[in-house]
């Protein structure tokens, strides 16, 4: 009975400081989360201004062509808007124009100069 | 020197019907395309089935690339914009496979043709104009109106505005084409350059630096691979905020 009880008591014991270590392990692991969690939350602010390029080729590459999109879109617009209405040069005119100010504004929102909208 | 462009040439492998005076032909980007759906349903089927608590190597790959994407579409459209998880999954696990599997010697690059690109994004924009009219009505088309403008400069925003919604399927099928075209494109000439330099007698002693550019830009093209399949998510899932929340 005495040499069953002792095994007993001493697994109590160690089960008691595993419980204690664990709880200490949990409590780690749980603040490293919210570490990561926070960062993976600044980098998400960061991305999303920046539009998400990390190499400077990359954002080059995506500011030239939203520029460029711009412009052949705009100029398709009105080439579009001549050949239906017969407005000739003026409906191409007007859309490359207004196709310019739509690439500046592609390239100042990709760039992050203005907020994208929430 | 080998033809640069050569490698961009479609191939009949066979011809399934005709459509008018169209012929309706199963090329070798087909046969890719097929593919490289077959290896993503593989992909994940194989990585699922454990479901192992502790994540084996398969399982692991699959639950990062879930994370990735998700954590992509959290920050560009919300908890909200998880509805649409599914298809920029789809998308993103689409284009990446097609890229890299286009970096396989004597293989094809589906992406480096702007048909195919010009597709995912009109499918893209479709998804955007479509939900956006289904969930808003016309209130969707508050987004080509900018808040906090004076009546005035509205006569020429609206219009830019509108320019610019009709831009973003342009501006993302010609990143994904451009780059992967140009990228095959300039890893060929430099390749070809090793050749001609070998041939050409006494210079075949400078042919070490083309090969050292080559597994350069291999590298590079591997980066550009993975890199643009993730904008292309990225920028999906901004304009699909657009059609969530299309007030300013």
């Amino acid at each position: 009975m005495q040499n069953d009880g002792t095994p007993n008591g001493n697994g109590d014991k160690s089960r008691a400081s595993e419980d204690v270590d664990l709880q200490a392990r949990l409590q780690r692991l749980g603040k490293r989360l919210d570490e990561v969690r926070d960062t993976g939350q600044e980098q998400r602010r960061a991305s999303q201004t920046s539009g998400g390029d990390p190499s400077a080729m990359g954002k080059a590459f995506r500011l030239s062509t939203e520029f460029v999109a711009g412009i052949i879109a705009g100029c398709g617009l009105g080439w579009a808007v001549d050949s239906f209405t017969g407005s000739k040069p003026w409906g191409l005119i007007v859309g490359m124009m207004l196709g310019f100010g739509a690439g500046v504004w592609n390239v100042m929102r990709a760039s992050g100069f203005l907020r994208p909208p929430q | 020197m080998a033809d640069p462009i050569h490698q961009f040439q479609l191939k009949n492998i066979a011809t399934l019907g005709h459509l008018g005076n169209q012929e309706i032909v199963f090329t070798q980007s087909s046969l890719f395309m097929l593919v490289a759906v077959g290896v993503i349903t593989l992909f994940m089927l194989a990585g699922t089935a454990g479901r192992g608590l502790v994540p084996g190597r398969l399982q692991s790959m699959v639950e990062l690339s879930y994370e990735f994407v998700a954590n992509t579409v959290r920050s560009s459209a919300g908890n909200e914009g998880m509805r649409f998880f599914p298809f920029v999954f789809s998308l993103f696990m689409f284009v990446l496979i097609l890229n890299l599997a286009g970096l396989i010697p004597y293989s094809f690059t589906v992406t480096s043709h702007i048909i195919i690109t010009a597709a995912l994004a009109l499918l893209v924009i479709g998804v955007v104009v479509v939900y956006g009219v289904m969930k808003h009505g016309t209130h969707f088309f508050g987004l080509f109106v900018p808040g906090g403008v004076p009546p005035v400069m509205l006569a020429i925003l609206v219009p830019i505005e509108i320019i610019s919604f009709i831009s973003r399927p342009i501006s993302l099928s010609v990143r994904l084409f451009a780059n992967m075209l140009a990228g095959h494109i300039a890893l060929k000439i430099f390749a070809g350059f090793i050749g001609s330099l070998l041939a050409a007698g006494a210079w075949g002693i400078i042919s070490p630096l083309p090969l050292a550019l080559t597994v350069a830009l291999t590298a590079l093209e591997v980066l550009v691979a993975v890199l643009q399949a993730y904008v292309f998510a990225t920028l999906t899932s901004i304009y699909l905020n657009d059609a969530l929340h299309p007030g300013h």
